[in-house]
């Protein structure tokens, strides 16, 4: 299939389609729309249903009852609507569904703003939901991965029995750029013979809950699915390092932060200041190894993100406090320029 | 006569820029008017009530600098997401000079309805932008469907192609080449002329191989 020049919202909405997701659910709201409108247009004709439905609630809840039915479903949001969505989000947790759940993030807290925004870093990676749970975020920065990194996120979401978030930004999910489709090629499924798709009175029925009266009973469930959280800690870790080899600054930075820092670790090499860029594209599980490994030979690291610094603490989790580890950021829907991100980085060079 | 070689540029005093989402006509509109100010008094009006970000909005600085008066709603690229018109609009209608109206994709012409009488009375050239590396309309047929709605929506009737057939940064003199056919085809179903093909500075292609050249720049915002 040749290349195309879609925006960032739009590839997540074919690759969707392109993953076998033929059940979307949501509820409006900028600067995420086009998930729906492209969706809206696309899934009749291939046999797929969209149903914009009364609240985010109740969207996260059709896809509770889609995936238990066994099919590959999503729903997307930005921050405020995510934040309705989480007591939905720990169900499907407790539920071991799979699901896709996208955040094109904008600025918060509360109403806050349209524009981009990482500020939803902390709850995507701790806290989309109560209880004991995790779940695995990727992290797209350019619009070809929104589109990759969809498809991912569905086979992860049915290899894994969990749902997956898809933690973009504004800024990329409305920007153009070239895809293609082809690019990806889909991992091993196994069977979904948990799902409740009708017995025919041919096997013992399926059940699909998260209430456990026995606490002993919710304890071994819930160290079950820990089992699978390590599995994925150990396979599944995703990550790009660009000139991080000789670099004594590294840039840790994802989405369209990383993209900013690409650019201002040019321009300070160009300046003679040995920087790099490690840029996590799963959020969790967080390449913490990369950055331990990294920690022996940089002399600093330098969090950028669009928010007041919250990855900061865990990229000082992984180099255990070796190094020093440095934020910048903007938030509020403000883009860092590169000249901000350089000026930073220069600073730093300054004290080593 | 414009040779087959010249870009055919609107001559009415209302332009309307419209066509599907990302085709390219907020760079199609701010490349317009930046031409057009060279010989004319022109208004850039920011009539986009979709896009949250992306807009003629980002090029006021250098359309004030080439003598273009930019109409811009009061809310453009801040976090109000009430879509709203300016309200100095109506002053093109009755004042000298020429209009160019950058209008949201698809859905978004409905908001022409406003001004429908005054754009009527005025005499009007709507342009319908077209990329064909944009999955909805990558057929002529696609491309003529959504060019019906557009007018549907807005109660007005297209009068010349524009075409704007790119990927990006990753364009090749190639894959505008690829996109003649496509563009006349696009021409043969409405019997709407092909008012030109957009090309970008650098590209270099030469005036025999695309059929009516318009050398525009990439005026998108840029974020890094």
């Amino acid at each position: 299939m040749p290349k195309v020049l879609m925006k960032g919202n739009e590839a997540i909405a074919e690759a969707a389609i392109n993953a076998g997701c033929l059940h979307y659910f949501g509820y409006p709201i900028t600067p995420q729309t086009e998930i729906s409108e492209y969706l809206a247009k696309r899934l009749p004709k291939v046999g797929g249903v969209l149903i914009q439905a009364e609240s985010e609630i109740a969207a996260i809840n059709m896809v509770l009852g889609a995936s238990a039915a066994g099919v590959r479903a999503m729903t997307s949001s930005s921050s405020p609507g995510i934040s309705l969505k989480s007591e939905g989000i720990s169900y499907l947790v407790g539920c071991d569904l799979p699901a896709v759940i996208v955040n094109v993030q904008r600025g918060g807290p509360g109403l806050g703003g349209i524009q981009p925004s990482q500020a939803d870093y902390y709850q995507a990676t701790k806290a989309y939901g109560h209880g004991d749970m995790r779940l695995i975020v990727l992290a797209p920065s350019t619009v070809q991965e929104m589109a990759t990194l969809t498809g991912e996120a569905f086979d992860l979401a049915d290899i894994y029995r969990t749902p997956v978030i898809i933690l973009a930004d504004g800024a990329i999910g409305q920007m153009m750029e070239p895809v293609d489709f082809s690019e990806r090629k889909p991992r091993e499924i196994p069977p979904k013979d948990w799902a409740c798709t009708g017995h025919g009175g041919t096997r013992k029925r399926n059940i699909i809950n998260s209430l456990m009266l026995d606490p002993e009973a919710l304890e071994k469930s819930v160290r079950e699915r820990f089992e699978r959280y390590k599995k994925i800690e150990e396979t599944e870790v995703k990550y790009e390092r660009f000139m991080t080899d000789d670099a004594d600054i590294i840039c840790v930075a994802f989405g369209i932060a990383s993209r900013i820092c690409k650019s201002a670790v040019t321009a300070a090499r160009e300046k003679g200041i040995k920087a790099g860029l490690l840029r996590p594209i799963t959020l969790w599980p967080f390449p913490k190894a990369a950055i331990a490994e990294a920690a022996n030979t940089a002399k600093a690291f330098l969090s950028v993100e669009l928010s007041m610094g919250q990855m900061v603490d865990d990229v000082k989790l992984a180099c255990e406090c070796r190094r020093p580890v440095e934020f910048f950021g903007r938030t509020g829907g403000v883009l860092p320029s590169p000249a901000e991100v350089t000026a930073k980085i220069e600073a730093i060079a300054a004290q080593l | 006569m414009v040779s087959k070689n010249e870009p055919i540029l609107p001559q009415r005093k209302i332009i309307i820029v419209a066509g599907h989402y990302g085709a390219g006509k907020t760079n199609i509109a701010v490349n317009l008017a930046l031409h057009m100010s060279s010989y004319d008094s022109v208004s850039l009006i920011d009539f986009d009530t979709v896009n949250p970000y992306f807009r003629a909005a980002d090029a006021k600085e250098e359309l004030i600098a080439a003598g273009v008066r930019p109409i811009i709603p009061e809310y453009a690229n801040t976090n109000v997401d009430i879509p709203s018109l300016p309200p100095e609009t109506a002053s093109v209608f009755v004042g000298d000079g020429r209009a160019i109206f950058d209008v949201g994709g698809d859905e978004g012409a409905i908001a022409l309805g406003v001004y429908e009488k005054d754009i009527k009375a005025c005499g009007y050239d709507m342009i319908y932008v077209v990329n064909m590396y944009r999955p909805l309309t990558a057929t002529p047929e696609d491309a003529v469907f959504i060019l019906r709605e557009i007018e549907e929506y807005s109660r007005l009737r297209f009068t010349g192609i524009v075409n704007n057939s790119n990927i990006g940064r990753e364009t090749a003199p190639s894959d505008i080449i690829a996109s003649i056919p496509y563009a006349d085809r696009i021409s043969e179903l409405t019997g709407l002329p092909l008012l030109f093909t957009s090309i970008l500075w650098d590209k270099g292609l030469c005036k025999n191989t695309i059929p009516r050249p318009f050398y525009i720049k990439n005026e998108t915002k840029q974020l890094f």
